[in-house]
């Protein structure tokens, strides 16, 4: 069989493009918009996305089938907050200064629905490799939205990318100026929403 | 007074959970369809916000944060990285009494609001208050108005969008932008307005 036509392959896939978190289920848009101003924030944050919803993802797919109904999302919950403390603990031991700048959204990865909603929809009703596989596809999926914004915002808004200047200065000197607009909260609302204006147009033709 | 009305007018406002923080998306944009449901939810949200702040101001200050257990001969100890997990356990507890609550006496609300009551705890803007309060150093009575002031922010936002939502059905959107792209982008331009708040001090 080929590899692209298993079911790993797909499930991998699937989040990433076609089936997007963010731009298509509309699931954790919270925290992709604060910590787009630089490319750095969302690498780090979308990795540790991509860690919590993996290893959650597993977990609670390895303890399904003792997990009572009823009291399920707290024991979702748990899971999953355990993970998140040690994402940032770990960020707060070795590397100090983007945990400063990323605040409370890696505490608030929590509450993001991605987490919640794969553990529902996917863990739940399937086996731990998969979960795994799914989590992995979902964290990327989030990541690379995360990171198309993130190189918008950062290279018209400072003319940087990764904190290093690539606009020329004989551009500055011709009298190009860095947009300060895209460092603001509402030009991550207006780029997501033409991000989610494309995908929709080439995903139907 | 000066101190609490300026927490609460850049609450509201100026630091907008919604539109500046950018808190609570996921269920703006899902309930943001319907304005009644929309006032319901935004009321709910309001409340909430209101009780588990203070509540995890108190739990914070006196089991977490490091030196907190004094009280209890542990000067020593700290707990803080345990604050993650207990505010969304107190706010998970909290979210479901208010459920009982509003079931027991308006049937009307409780299905206006169906799933999306439970959902109120996974809430962003819930535990991101909590953690913005523990962040920013805010003391019980400054966390109590702060609370109250970004539920209100909260509602503000959602029950505006949903009106302009309405308008929207008779707008002639391009396929492929409608619903959520359009959404979004209108989200950013109420971002834009409130942004001209920014500057106020009482």
């Amino acid at each position: 069989m080929k590899i692209t036509k298993s079911k790993t392959y797909k499930t991998f896939t699937n989040p990433i493009w076609g089936n997007n978190p963010i731009s298509i289920q509309m699931l954790g848009i919270c925290s992709s918009l604060a910590v787009t101003v630089q490319l750095k924030t969302a690498v780090v944050m979308s990795l540790s996305l991509a860690f919590v919803v993996a290893f959650s993802s597993m977990i609670i797919s390895l303890i399904r089938n003792h997990i009572p109904r009823n009291i399920r999302i707290l024991a979702e919950l748990a899971v999953i907050a355990t993970l998140v403390i040690l994402a940032d603990e770990f960020l707060r031991a070795y590397f100090y200064d983007i945990s400063k700048q990323l605040s409370v959204f890696v505490g608030l990865i929590i509450t993001n629905c991605i987490v919640m909603g794969r553990a529902e929809a996917f863990a739940l009703s399937n086996p731990p490799h998969l979960a795994f596989v799914d989590g992995l596809g979902n964290g990327a999926g989030y990541g690379s939205v995360l990171i198309t914004v993130a190189f918008i915002r950062e290279l018209l808004g400072s003319g940087k990318l990764f904190g290093f200047k690539v606009i020329p200065e004989s551009m500055y000197a011709a009298g190009y100026e860095d947009t300060g607009f895209m460092l603001l909260a509402p030009a991550a609302f207006i780029i997501i929403g033409l991000l989610v204006w494309l995908q929709k147009s080439i995903v139907r033709d | 007074m000066n101190d609490l009305i300026n927490i609460f007018v850049n609450s509201v406002f100026v630091g907008n959970i919604l539109l500046a923080y950018f808190l609570g998306m996921c269920s703006f944009v899902a309930v943001s369809k319907n304005i009644d449901t929309a006032i319901g939810l935004g009321f709910a949200v309001v409340f909430v916000l209101s009780v588990t702040t203070p509540v995890n101001w108190l739990i914070y200050h006196f089991l977490l944060a490091p030196g907190a257990l004094a009280w209890a001969g542990l000067p020593d100890m700290d707990l803080s990285y345990l604050k993650l997990i207990t505010f969304i356990v107190v706010i998970a507890t909290i979210v479901q009494v208010i459920e009982m609550l509003i079931d027991r006496f308006s049937s009307a609300l409780y299905a206006a609001l169906g799933v999306f009551l439970p959902l109120i705890a996974v809430n962003c803007a819930i535990l991101g208050a909590a953690l913005f309060m523990v962040e920013r150093n805010y003391t019980f009575i400054e966390s109590t108005v702060y609370g109250f002031g970004s539920g209100v922010g909260w509602m503000l936002a959602i029950v505006s969008m949903a009106a302009i939502r309405i308008k929207l059905r008779y707008a002639n959107t391009p396929k492929g932008l409608e619903g959520y792209g359009i959404t979004m982008i209108v989200t950013g331009l109420m971002a834009m307005a409130f942004m001209l708040f920014s500057g106020i001090t009482l």
